[in-house]
């Protein structure tokens, strides 16, 4: 492949990536709109086209055409480079994600992943820690006591479940063997018996997969850990004083951040785009894509299921349970995991 | 490109140092820093250390800056008061003190080192081995090559842990 049609097949990638990402985030605030309105028995929203599937777009115009106020006591400079730095990182994280196994369209063979870099979830993890700046720096420029708390608790927050976070990891690096995130599915092909597919999450990263789900709903400040924007406390909590696209964009870089989180989760624990192919070629190359959607989906359905469900944490309680119940058991899972391949 | 990519952010890395001086507020000199992180972060994975680099930015511009920053905001430091009348004797013997040590720095290091090694031609990556800054063979070299002064390094760190634990224990 030329150098040419390599840029040129990147930048197909990148489009249709992002194209599709933010219309994921898009529907994802429907879809939890919807789901919350029937588990709390209401309808939620309908007026907007059928079922109110447009909703979405109706909202985006909204917030476009809403009056941007700059509070004049905001230091301005850090104020406007907040939002966009949430946002970026949100969206960056989704390049070393593959979604599929390589495919052959004419001469150009290619990857479904916009980078196949061999230290794929180190990036994720990089961006996700410099995506911490977004919520500290909104937080501290905006000058307000309700933005300045809010700032304070997302970042003890994400910085104490980020090493939960990174720990629960491990154990899966240690089967697979490697950081590349399209290796690590590769080694979770297979199956026992003959059905039970060889994915992490029955290979014995069950434990591991419960601590990444709980951490990753913190690092995400969804319920039960929103601490960081409780409305009954701190009105927004970081994101107070930004109004129309400004807030629109944190809100898109936590739904943005939903679906990197979903997409490492069924990337690390649940075989990727593994799952059966069978059918004409045609089907055969799409299927893989498929399973890995499906999968996503699930876990934004799980999201959103938990916030329907459960209240939120005291923040006492919020930080005990990080430090001194998840971060134990994921450096137990460590041990037990790298026993077990010792002697394996 | 290399060349390129090296200058650049060769210069982005200097300018953000030089701002992380010139700034008069604690959070703009600390979100320099950061900067400069990233950029040799930028300058590792030229060399082709990608972990190296990976961990520049998680450990480094991660870690422990969100902890500056933190800090800076929790105790919401303001903006550095400037003296009056700084100290003549730094400005008169400073710019002459900083050449001459840059002067000196320089011939040391071509002298040992061979005027070929520092000439401009962008970084290059010395090591031709096979998988060269790869996580693998970092590994190899820490876990198995140099496992003695990693788990030494270690203990130094659990020692350090330990102390600020100790010292930020309330009297009871």
């Amino acid at each position: 492949m030329t150098i040419g049609t390599y840029i040129l097949v990147s930048i197909i990638k990148i489009v249709i990536a992002m194209l599709v990402l933010l219309t994921g985030v898009a529907y994802a605030t429907l879809a939890e709109r919807k789901v919350v309105a029937h588990i709390q028995n209401r309808w939620g929203p309908s007026r907007v086209g059928p079922f109110g599937v447009w909703q979405p777009l109706a909202d985006g115009l909204k917030f476009i055409f809403k009056e941007d106020v700059t509070p004049p006591f905001v230091y301005r400079p850090l104020y406007l480079l907040a939002p966009v730095l949430s946002l970026t990182m949100a969206l960056t994280a989704i390049a070393v994600i593959p979604v599929g196994p390589w495919v052959s369209i004419g001469s150009v063979h290619t990857p479904l992943q916009i980078a196949d870099v061999n230290i794929g979830l180190l990036v994720i993890l990089g961006l996700t820690s410099i995506g911490v700046y977004g919520v500290a720096l909104a937080g501290w420029s905006s000058n307000s006591k309700y933005s300045m708390l809010g700032s304070l608790r997302a970042s003890a927050q994400m910085v104490s479940y980020e090493i939960a976070l990174g720990l629960s990891l491990v154990g899966v690096l240690i089967y697979s063997g490697s950081f590349s995130l399209r290796d690590i599915v590769m080694a979770q092909s297979g199956t026992f018996l003959g059905f039970i597919p060889k994915w992490n999450i029955f290979t014995g990263q069950f434990i591991a997969f419960f601590i990444y789900i709980m951490a990753a709903y913190a690092e995400t400040n969804r319920i039960p850990f929103d601490l960081p924007e409780a409305e009954t406390e701190l009105v927004a909590g970081y994101h107070t004083e930004y109004s129309s696209m400004k807030f629109a964009m944190f809100f898109m870089a936590e739904y943005a951040n939903m679906f990197t989180v979903a997409c490492l989760a069924s990337v690390l624990f649940l075989g990727g785009w593994l799952g059966p192919v069978f059918g004409p070629p045609l089907l055969q190359a799409v299927l893989p894509v498929v399973w890995f959607v499906l999968k996503v989906l699930a876990f934004i359905f799980i999201y959103i299921w938990v916030r329907g469900t459960l209240p939120r944490f005291r923040y006492d309680q919020l930080m005990a349970f990080g430090w001194k119940f998840l971060f134990p058991l994921a450096i137990a899972n460590i041990m037990v995991t790298a026993l077990v391949v010792a002697l394996r | 490109m290399h060349l390129v990519l090296f200058l650049i952010f060769g210069a982005v890395c200097v300018g953000a140092a030089i701002n992380l001086l010139v700034q008069k507020h604690p959070i703009n000199s600390a979100l320099s820093l950061i900067v400069v992180m990233g950029s040799l972060a930028v300058l590792y994975l030229l060399l082709g250390a990608e972990f190296v680099a990976a961990v520049q930015v998680i450990v480094y511009a991660g870690a422990v800056m969100v902890l500056f920053v933190f800090v800076i905001m929790l105790l919401n430091a303001g903006e550095e008061e400037v003296l009056p009348h700084s100290s003549r004797v730094a400005i008169v013997l400073g710019v002459p003190g900083l050449i001459l040590g840059l002067a000196v720095g320089i011939w040391v290091v071509a002298r040992y080192a061979g005027f070929d090694r520092i000439a401009i031609g962008g970084p290059r990556v010395l090591s031709g081995s096979e998988g060269f800054g790869n996580p693998s063979s970092v590994a190899k070299l820490l876990f198995r090559d140099y496992l003695l002064p990693f788990e030494v390094t270690s203990v130094l760190v659990l020692i350090a842990i330990l102390g600020a634990v100790v010292l930020a224990r309330r009297e009871e």
